[in-house]
This record gives C-alpha cells, structure tokens and sequence, in this order.
C-alpha cells in the first residue's frame, strides 16, 4: 500500500514534469511568435526595418501556457500529497521531498503573483527552473518513502517548514525579478530594448515588484526562524545553538533586514538594491544546498 | 541607525566562519579531528577563537555593540513617536493643490462637517480649523516599527540572560536505574557564569522501561520512548519522555538525546569470587548501535580490564569484521579483547570510562560472549548477564528563554504592522465655496487614491 501510493507520486511529478515542458515550450513559442516583421519598409526609419510586437497573434499560446502551469501545479500537488500518505506524514522528511514541495511553492509563488501582476514574461524562467529543480531532485535525490525520525515527529515541521518553503519560494521569485532588472538595465543602458524584451515591465516596475514581494514574505521568513526555534527547544533542548542551517538562516535574516532598510531608510533603489536582494537570495540557495548536502549539523535530513 | 545597520551586517558576516569551522559547543569530536589534522593552523584558528566563534570576544564585541546601538537608536524614536501620538496632526497646508489625489469642488454648508463624520469612523487622528481638517492614519507602522527594533532588544536580553543564568547537563541512565539530581549524578554539567547559587531543584527519575522502533527498511529510528516515575516535591507519578516532548520542571527542562546499550556483565576471578557485576554502558559508533566501551575490573587481582565492542545485531564481513547490521538487539554479540596490568585508577588523571589505555598492560586473549553465556580465561571468567538499554537525559535550566519567546513573538506582531501598515495623511479645506481635497501617503503606501475618492464621496454626500 505504502509503495503504491509512493509510486502514484512519482507518476504525477513525471506528468507534471512533461506539462512543465509544454508550458517551457508555449512560453518562448508565444514571444517568439509575437515578433512580426514589418510588411514594408518605414519611411521614417530610414531604411532600417522595425519589428513589432504583436501578442495577439500569439494570445492564444498565451493562454496554453499558464493553463499549462497551472495543470502542472495541480499534479505536483496530487504527486506532493500521494507522497505525504504514501509515508503517513507531511512530505519533508528527505532533500528529494524538500525540493518538489519547493518547486510546488515556487509556482504556486508566480501563480498567486499572476493575478496581480502581469507577469507572464516570467513564465519561461519559472517553468524552466522548475523543470530543473524537478529533474535534479527526481534523478539525483531520490529516495524511497520512509517514516520520520523521531525529531521531526511534531506540529511544528508541518508550521516551520510550510513557512520557511513559502518563504523560500517567493524569495526566489524577487530574485528572478531582480535578475531580470539587472539584465534589462545592461540592455537600456546600451541603447533601446530588443523587440523580445518589450513586453517585460519598465524597470521601475520590475524595482518595485521585487521589493513588493520581499517586504511581503519577510515577516513569514523571521516567523519560520521563530518557530523553527521553539521546535528546537523542544525537541534539542536548545532554541538556539548556531548550528549551519540555523547561522545561515539568521545570516539570511540578516541579509533581507539589511535590504528593507536600504530601501525604506537609505533610499536604495535599482541596480544597488537589486544586487543586494540578489545577495540575500543566494544565501537562502547556499542554506539549502550547501547546508543540507555537505554541511554537518543537526538539520542532515536530505537522506543523501 | 546607520551605525546599527552596518553592526547587523557585521554580525551576519561574523556568523558565516562559525558555519564552515567546526565548533566546540555543536561538534567537539570534529574540532579535535580538525586540530589533529591540522596543528598549525589549528593553533592559529585557536588565537583567534574561530573553533569558539559565538563566544569568541570578537563577536561578542559586535553583538554588545549592536545592542547599544539598537538602545541608542529606538529609545529616542519611541519618545518622539509617544509625542506625535499624543499631539494634533500638522495644520493644513496652504497649497493643496501640489499634493497627491488633489480634487475640488462646489461645496455646501454641511461639507465640513461630513467631511469630520466620515474621518472619525475611519478613526482618522484630527485637527480642526475654522475652514480646514487635517487628518492622519496609520500610526500602527511606526508603532509595529519601533515595538519589533525593542523586541529584538528583548530577545538579546533573553538570550544573556539564559548563558549567564543557565545551567545544562547530561546523563547517562540505565533503564531501571534512578537519575537524582545532583551535581555527581552529571557526566558533565556547566552552569552560566553568573548563577550563583548552583542548586538545581531537587527531583528524581527512574527509568522503568525503554523501547526505541525502528523502519525494518531503511534502520533509520521510527520512535524513541522512555517511561519514568517521578518523584518530585514529595509527590511520585508516571511519565513518558519522547524526542520532541521534554519533562518540565520549572525552568527546567529534562530531554530525551540519545540512547545505547548496557551489556550486563559479571566478571569473576580465578577462585570464582564476583569481582564486578552490573551493566556497563558502551558508547554508538553508527546508526546500527555498533558500540565500543571498556569494562574495568581494579577489585581483580590482578587488574584486569577488557577492550570491548558490542553488537545488537551481530553480522560479519571481510573488510570490516565484525558489524552490526541492525539496531535493535536481534543477535547481540559482546566482542573483547582481555588484558592485565595496572589499569592506573588510582593516578588521579582523569580516564575516559569509555576507553582502557591498553600501553602498560600485558594482553590476555580474545573472546567473545552471546546473553547467558560464559567466557573463562587463565585469570578467570565474564559472564553476559543480558543487555538494558540507557538513554542520555539532557538538563537544561534556562530563566531567560520566556525573554526571547516574547521577543519572537511581538518582532513578528511588529513587523507586520509596520510592512503592511500604511501611513497616510488627508486634508481637506472649504473656501469661497469650493472643496479642496488631497492627501500624502509617507514611503509611496498604495491605495490612498481609492481612499481619497471614497472621502470625496462621502464629503459630496453621495452615499
């Protein structure tokens, strides 16, 4: 029963890894498309022939590829909730449950963000790095479902770690968005956007945006610490002992309190800022990869 | 401000060695395979405290630093800010028509006074004129702001206070055993620098019974449960200890942290005397309870000490030798090799109860025993009673973690108000018969158009 369950998973994360590709491939079809080259030459361009835009030839691709994210969502979340029964508890017991629950997160990020925002530009780097995180974790971190040790046998695992991979998630999501500002603002600095690039907001948007989401799911992030360290006085006797995970959660901490008040004290804006949450990001990354891979410490629950 | 700022950094970047150098508090085995390793540049690592980070001067330095900083920077704030609170909002100013949401219009004789209604059920903060209102919302941000810089000032404190305060220790307790506690019950115990008068509070615990599950697939533990009797002020009960549930007795805390096995053994000497009987506690070496201990027999004559592993699950390979291959006690094996000699008890250095240095004594034989059975050498005999599992309790006294959950808590609470509070301001003046209308949100705060139109609204009477 238990296998059968955990192999129900696994067909919805492969599932969601092929709708993950058609929704990759719907997205860089729908700007490449978009682009129209001009019937005839512009008299007031000189000779110079100027390309356009033209997303509603493309609208219709548009549409496949969100409906395609958000079918890729829903069967990465059938496969994260067939693994959570396949081994009777919430589905972060190893790095390989991490990882597509983070991807889930990830997603799910843009996805809430998209009916605000639009941020459909986006779609391409969320749906391939989402692909990859669930490519490295399905080959490279697999492990077969097992029961909880012990330690994380409470509440608290469902409370700590929910908050730390929303957080997680959405933090990664301004990262992308400031990657995108840094990117865009070597372009303009150069001269005018390439016609592919026109449809991704101004830069003032995408300064704004990735603050937004910072500000948003920061005091989510210093709960998950929180929490994390009255778990940990239950369960190690300690609420804090700088254990890796712990320094570098606080040095993520850290990290995004020094950024908020860059910008809402310092006045901080544009490419300084966005190289500073880019910073704060990695550190969250080097946390989740370094310190569950190779580090020592009491957080060593990726199984590897 | 700027000064706390770059000292929070400091911290951060002061954090980063501590995660990458094996520590004393975290991993103490890894720093002396570090220094073993490396001797020189363990001796520099050692000058400059990095196997000791968080308690090195330098960090400390940096945390003081930083909680003076902080001091210096949110007292003064929460003065100006309780005064702001209590004064009137700034008068209107005279060009309106600069600021943000700028409307105006044909007014009537009740303008003024729905304009007062609707910002008192906002609960807007007021300042009347004869011919103007300037109002203002939103002090919860500055508020949420200056609560969570205070509360990170408690959690410093609550955290001081428990390093100073403190007390923590750990014991090893056979199943069946009593754990009183008292300083010499501790296989090791520290106290805080300044907790001065080292009493711990007077209870006692004895293990009845110990069972620890594990996954038949993968050896990982499934559960670890210890059942315990009591005995506290007088009063005697039942309890059950798990990983994440501690005892509590106070400020104190008792954890359950780790268990091993007890070989139970008797040891006898060539005329058949008892020399040493009881169970003897071996240390894990992996997630298969391998274990390694010594057992020392000073009463024999002569001293005769024996260099022991002991397997649950007994399981040979041809590299390795002999393994465990399970944790739980489904083939328990106790392996050893026997030596005599002076077994140099009564020195005074301090030994490893753990260890027998094996360099002054002659070697005897090699055996090994299964439960009930005997194993006779030339100086005489061990026996394998049976085996009892132990579990390590963990003590822990710390007066300032209520400190530092309160801190945690209202840090949350404030930040909060003070990311998503807005602060905004709204005038409104009526001259030669026109309305005018604006307002200002402080740090760009979204959504003060909607709310400037749902003012006008209510100032046109419309709804």
């Amino acid at each position: 029963m238990q296998t059968t369950w955990a192999y129900t998973s696994n067909y919805f994360v492969y599932s969601a890894m092929a709708v993950f590709t058609i929704a990759f491939i719907a997205h860089a079809f729908e700007t490449a498309f978009a682009v129209r080259a001009p019937e005839s030459a512009d008299s007031t361009q000189g000779s110079l022939l100027v390309k356009t835009l033209d997303f509603k030839r493309t609208e219709k691709t548009a549409r496949i590829a969100t409906a395609m994210m958000i079918l890729g969502f829903l069967l990465l979340f059938a496969g994260v909730i067939c693994r959570g029964i396949s081994a009777h508890h919430v589905p972060w017991g190893n790095m390989y449950e991490f990882s597509i629950t983070g991807a889930l997160a990830f997603t799910g990020a843009y996805l809430v963000a998209l009916r605000k925002y639009d941020l459909r530009w986006l779609g391409v780097f969320v749906s391939f790095s989402v692909l990859l995180t669930l490519g490295t974790a399905i080959t490279l971190l697999y492990r077969n479902s097992a029961p909880l040790v012990p330690a994380l046998k409470s509440t608290w695992l469902v409370i700590h770690v929910t908050s730390a991979i929303i957080s997680g998630g959405v933090f990664l999501l301004a990262n992308v968005v400031a990657a995108a500002y840094l990117y865009l603002e070597r372009v303009e600095s150069r001269g005018t956007r390439p016609i592919w690039l026109q449809r991704v907001p101004s830069l003032e948007v995408l300064d704004q945006l990735s603050y937004r989401l910072v500000a948003f799911v920061f005091p989510l992030w210093t709960f998950a610490v929180i929490a994390g360290a009255i778990w940990a006085e239950s369960a190690w006797g300690r609420y804090w002992g700088w254990d890796p995970k712990e320094t570098w959660a606080f040095i993520t901490w850290v990290a995004y309190a020094a950024y908020l008040h860059a910008r809402v004290t310092v006045g901080w804006r544009g490419r300084r800022a966005a190289w500073l949450c880019i910073f704060a990001g990695s550190t969250f990354l080097f946390n989740y990869v370094y310190v569950n891979v190779w580090g020592t410490g009491k957080h060593t629950y990726s199984g590897l | 401000m700027r000064t706390a700022l770059i000292l929070l950094m400091l911290m951060g970047l002061a954090a980063i060695p501590g995660s990458l150098i094996p520590q004393r508090i975290t991993n103490p085995m890894a720093v002396r395979d570090f220094i073993s390793a490396n001797p020189q540049l363990s001796e520099w690592y050692d000058r400059l405290s990095l196997f000791d980070v968080y308690g090195s001067p330098w960090f400390s330095a940096i945390y003081i630093l930083l909680f003076i900083s902080l001091i210096g920077c949110v007292l003064p704030r929460s003065l100006e800010h309780f005064r702001a609170m209590k004064a009137a909002p700034p008068a209107t100013p005279t060009n309106l028509s600069r600021l943000e949401g700028y409307q105006n219009f044909d007014s009537d004789k009740d303008s003024l006074s729905r304009a007062q209604t609707w910002l008192k059920k906002n609960r807007f903060r007021i300042r009347e004129d004869s011919t103007s209102i300037s109002a203002e919302k939103g002090y919860l941000r500055e508020t949420g702001n200056l609560l969570f810089h205070l509360s990170l000032i408690l959690i410093l404190i609550g955290v001081s206070f428990g390093s100073l305060f403190g007390m923590k220790g750990e014991a090893i307790v056979n199943v069946g055993e009593r754990f009183i506690n008292v300083p010499t019950s501790y296989d090791n115990l520290s106290f805080g620098k300044l907790s001065g008068d080292k009493s711990l509070s007077p209870f006692e615990i004895k293990v009845d019974k110990f069972v620890a599950q594990y996954d038949p697939q993968t050896n990982a533990p499934k559960d670890y449960t210890a059942w315990v009797t009591v005995t506290d002020q007088g009063k005697t009960s039942k309890r059950i200890i798990k990983v994440n549930k501690p005892l509590t007795f106070g400020n104190t805390r008792v954890y359950l942290q780790a268990n091993g096995y007890s070989p139970v053994v008797t040891v006898r000497d060539s005329q058949g005397n008892v020399a040493l009987q009881g169970p003897i506690p071996f240390l894990p070496q992996d997630g298969n309870l391998r274990s390694i201990g010594a057992i020392k027999v000073p009463d024999a004559d002569p001293q005769i000490g024996f260099v022991a592993s002991f397997m649950p699950t007994n399981s040979r390979t041809s590299n390795q030798g002999a393994i465990s291959i399970f944790p739980e006690l489904l083939d328990p094996k106790l392996l050893f090799s026997i030596w005599k000699g002076n077994l140099g008890l009564d020195t005074g250095i301090p030994q490893s109860v753990y260890r027998l240095d094996t360099t002054k004594l002659t070697k005897v034989g090699l055996g090994s025993v299964k439960p009930g059975e005997t194993f006779t050498y030339p100086e005489g005999s061990i026996t394998l009673e049976t085996v009892v599992p132990w579990i390590n309790l963990q003590i822990v006294e710390d007066p300032g973690k209520k400190f530092a959950l309160v801190g945690g808590i209202v840090a949350v609470l404030g930040l909060l108000s003070s990311l998503y509070g807005r602060r905004r301001r709204i005038w409104i003046r009526v001259t030669n018969g026109r309305v005018e209308i604006a307002g200002l949100a402080k740090n760009g705060a979204p959504g003060l158009d909607e709310e400037i139109q749902k003012f006008v609204s209510a100032v046109k009477g419309e709804n």
